[in-house]
């Protein structure tokens, strides 16, 4: 199913929220202290009141659930949150699903942008939501799941698809010849492992897969986080070559490098910032030199 | 019902490592987790790998300082061979194609830690748990090894002999997140608990969401005692808003902590005037309270962590995830200003009890990773211990379970290990409100494999049956008042009262817990289900915790009491146990082995 339909605003909810009190032990030196701070607080609060009287935020939430009655046809929900600084559109999901309603869906886990389980499609572009402030975004918010992803519920895709495309290109280190010693690790120059090192970054979000027009009209394309990946062993030394020639082989494929056309959405949208084209575009070259080589 | 040799239960480092040890060896094995494995926690760990590689270096030194870490409740037989197999391990990891950080000779890199009497942590700049993970998981692809992911675990399938050592798990029952079916998934050989952290039974902790202990209670209540569980590491540099992790690696480059009036209180204070900054972690955690109780704290809340005098390019090479890390979730550029820190619930010491082939005294239970307890950290966990850790108890519960012949291990378990009764006093009852309930498969005749996988599954579907169509309050507030007085009553300072306070409202809790529904009717993607799941585990990790804490009454490594300002060897080189015993939780204890291969630890004088 698709993402794009019309809005329908069905709900709308407001809560308030009250700070609790901390108590702490204080001395003289802190109880000074606080008061000079307590007199800087106050005049920050006034100079904030005139910059910014608001202190709730309203998601626009796509919703959809394929078995649940009135959620069958999708539909955005609103939810009013209450701001903090610093805050999170995951942890505005969080307070949403907390507070107003348990069935709203999304996956999340490390909330520091390592398990790249929260790539979302907010205010219209792919974004991890543990580490997209809110103050960055217009209001109200709008939050969908990743485009071009079959929708399991909610924000929820399916990624088997992505997965698949990632295991095409053989995403596993296997060097022509490891040492025989247990205890002798393979050499690798610096210079090497800084070519590589933006590569290895990536944390399989779907992001990049999401923003790329031609994953979105070819199916089989191998998209730019697996040819990433295809880059991160192609490049590393510690292969060898034949291995690499089985690599290049397998980027070159028909749904491989040459579907790219240099769009850059991909790099755009990485939270890891993962030079994701340029990448696609020097497998490009190894190949063509490559290819030159057999002539 | 899915049939396999081994089961691994969870897909981070140790359920990797598990797996993959398993298929050496020749076994079917998968993988079932609820999240993708890529997804794991161990993805976040930040510093490193801790191995004897280097001449000068050997693997006695790195058991020495795991053992004065461990502040001596680790037991040795686990502590040396953890120490012995870990060099192997990481130049395996090498092979496997690890992207480490190299020296200019090509060689992989090693750094100082904290409580490392040698340089002896080998790193991926600051991500070495993300390139562990991914490069893990490759190798599991490589191998074809089959993963149900996004399938929750929610029970194991155990007879229900009286005594704990007669049972047998014969598998477990899982919970399609995705089609909400359910299903029994019989193991031939044995079932790995790999299933991670229980962070989420604190409010501040750098723990993933998913980290919710589900492995320890699922073992507790099949009758698997839990061991040291008091032992949780409060990590001294998480950020203050949001509890993410700043990697030891800054301090170990060379970063200084500050209080608020720019001194340099690991020194000027006199809390480690050898180590300073790299001092143990539970140190260093305490000493900033310290600053923070005393007035002496940022905003009185947190303390200064200064990088910017190593430069950029060191930090850019070595550390330059934490910039992102500060700048994204706490605003702050490390390169311009110092880092707010402060201590943050970081690491469950205790755990599973299981020897040094992760076996459980449950026949064909195992369990690997941080939701095992060896025991290999005791009372403190060093930094760059947990990943090594893994992979060597990872691979030896991988390897016993597929059946390969290991030597015999030394460290007991069950409750025959136990030397003495516990006396510890809590102020109400503690365990299951409904004692002896279904929380063993509670078919009296249920020895037969298929039987007892059968009448665990349908104990599950009944759960879940129950949860989703009664009516009652949401999860989410129950979860909310055990961690919040969870971190104020069982933090890095403890008192009698306040352990007293916790078990009080944990036992409420506990009650509200009765009460719980999922409002969610649906069966696709059902969280609201999974995380309800969740904290009826969560609770009963929580009240574990507290009770081994009321229990110790001295100040060993993490474990810190009031009442109790001294370390008391005559009496508490034990480790406190606690058995589910039907609901009816016993505490125990037994002896700590310091009887290493090469010499007999001796108790001395912590200092840093």
């Amino acid at each position: 199913m698709s993402t794009q339909i019309e809005q329908q605003e069905t709900e709308t909810e407001a809560d308030e929220e009250t700070e609790p009190e901390v108590e702490s032990p204080g001395d003289r030196r802190r109880a000074q202290r606080d008061e000079r701070q307590a007199q800087e607080q106050a005049q920050r609060e006034v100079e904030e009141e005139t910059l910014d009287d608001e202190d709730t935020i309203t998601l626009k939430v796509f919703r959809y659930d394929p078995e649940v009655e009135g959620k069958q046809e999708p539909r955005f929900d609103d939810f009013r949150v209450p701001f903090h600084k610093g805050m999170t559109i995951l942890d505005a999901l969080i307070y949403a699903r907390d507070h107003y309603d348990s069935s709203l869906t999304f996956r999340h886990s490390c909330r520091q942008a390592v398990c790249g389980s929260d790539a979302l499609f907010v205010n219209g572009r792919q974004r991890l939501g543990c580490k997209t402030q809110i103050s960055e975004l217009d209001d109200p918010i709008r939050i969908e799941p990743l485009p071009h992803q079959e929708v399991v519920k909610d924000l929820v895709v399916d990624m088997e698809h992505f997965y698949d495309q990632m295991e095409a290109v053989e995403p596993y280190f296997d060097a022509d010849e490891t040492p025989d010693d247990k205890l002798e690790e393979q050499r690798q120059t610096r210079e090497n492992r800084e070519k590589v090192k933006m590569s290895t970054r990536c944390i399989w979000c779907g992001a990049c897969m999401s923003s790329c027009n031609i994953a979105a009209g070819d199916n089989e394309y191998l998209g730019p986080a697996a040819i990433n990946k295809a880059y991160r062993f192609a490049m590393d030394e510690r292969e060898g070559e034949n291995r690499k020639q089985e690599r290049l082989r397998i980027i070159e494929q028909e749904h491989g490098v040459w579907r790219c056309q240099t769009q850059f959405s991909c790099t755009e949208v990485c939270p890891k910032d993962i030079p994701l084209t340029e990448h696609i575009q020097e497998l490009k070259r190894e190949a063509v030199k490559n290819n030159l080589k057999f002539w | 019902m899915y049939e396999h040799d081994v089961i691994v239960v969870g897909a981070g480092g140790a359920g990797l490592r598990a797996a993959i040890a398993a298929d050496e060896e020749g076994a079917d094995v998968a993988l079932v987790t609820k999240l993708h494995p890529v997804r794991s926690h161990t993805g976040a760990a930040e510093g490193g790998i801790n191995a004897a590689l280097q001449e000068g270096d050997s693997w006695d030194l790195h058991a020495y300082d795991t053992m004065k870490g461990s502040d001596y409740l680790g037991d040795a037989p686990a502590i040396d061979t953890f120490a012995k197999d870990a060099p192997e391990e990481v130049i395996q990891l090498e092979h496997w194609g690890m992207p480490f950080s190299r020296e200019d000779d090509g060689r992989v890199s090693q750094r100082p830690f904290g409580g490392l009497s040698y340089p002896r942590t080998t790193y991926a700049g600051a991500e070495t748990g993300h390139h562990l993970l991914h490069t893990m998981y490759e190798q599991a692809v490589k191998r074809g090894i089959e993963v149900y992911d996004e399938w929750y675990v929610t029970q194991l399938a155990v007879t229900d002999h009286d005594d704990p050592e007669d049972r047998v798990c014969h598998g477990c029952v899982a919970y399609d997140i995705k089609s909400g079916e359910i299903q029994g998934f019989r193991a031939n050989n044995g079932v790995i608990l790999a299933t991670g952290g229980l962070g989420q039974a604190f409010d501040h902790t750098t723990n993933a969401v998913a980290n919710t202990g589900d492995g320890c209670a699922m073992a507790y209540r099949a009758g698997v005692p839990m061991e040291d569980m008091e032992m949780i590491q409060f990590h001294p540099t998480t950020l203050p808003s949001t509890g993410v992790l700043i990697s030891e690696g800054v301090r170990g480059e060379g970063g200084i902590l500050y209080n608020d009036d720019e001194e340099r209180f690991m020194f000027e204070h006199g809390y480690a005037n050898n180590e300073g900054e790299l001092a143990s972690r539970d140190v260093v955690a305490r000493a900033e309270l310290t600053e923070v109780n005393e007035g002496r704290g940022v905003e009185d809340e947190y303390v200064d962590l200064d990088m910017r005098h190593l430069g950029e390019e060191r930090i850019l090479d070595r550390l330059e995830n934490i910039l992102h890390l500060a700048e994204d979730f706490e605003g702050v550029d490390g390169l311009d200003e110092p880092m707010p820190v402060k201590p943050g619930q970081h690491y469950a010491m205790g755990g599973i009890e299981c020897d040094e082939n992760g076996e459980t005294c449950i026949d064909g239970l195992y369990a690997a990773g941080e939701t095992a307890c060896v025991s290999l950290h005791g009372a403190n966990r060093l930094g760059g211990n947990a990943l090594p850790e893994l992979l060597v108890f990872g691979a030896r519960a991988g390897h016993h379970a597929a059946g390969k012949d290991m030597k015999t291990a030394e460290i007991q378990t069950g409750p025959s290990a136990k030397s003495e009764p516990g006396d510890v006093q809590p102020p109400v009852e503690p365990g299951a409100i409904d004692a002896g309930s279904d929380d063993v498969a509670a078919d009296g005749a249920a020895v037969e494999p298929k039987a007892v996988l059968e009448s665990t599954v349908e104990q599950e579907r009944q759960r879940v049956e129950t949860l989703i169509e009664s009516d009652g309050i949401n999860h989410a507030e129950v979860r909310a008042d055990v961690q919040e007085t969870m971190t104020e009553n069982v933090n890095v300072f403890r008192t009698e009262a306040g352990l007293e306070k916790a078990l009080q409202d944990l036992r409420t809790a506990r009650k509200e817990y009765e009460n719980v529904a999922v409002e969610d009717p649906s069966r696709t993607y059902n969280t609201d289900l999974i995380h309800t799941i969740e904290t009826r585990n969560i609770l009963d990790v929580a009240e574990a915790i507290t009770l081994g804490a009321l229990a110790r009454e001295e100040f060993r490594g993490a474990h810190w009491r009031a009442e109790h300002q001294e370390r008391k060897d005559d009496e508490w080189i034990k480790h406190t146990m606690l058995a589910w015993n039907e609901g009816t939780p016993e505490l125990y204890y037994k002896p700590v082995i310091l009887e290493g291969d090469e010499e007999t630890y001796e108790p001395k004088v912590r200092s840093y």
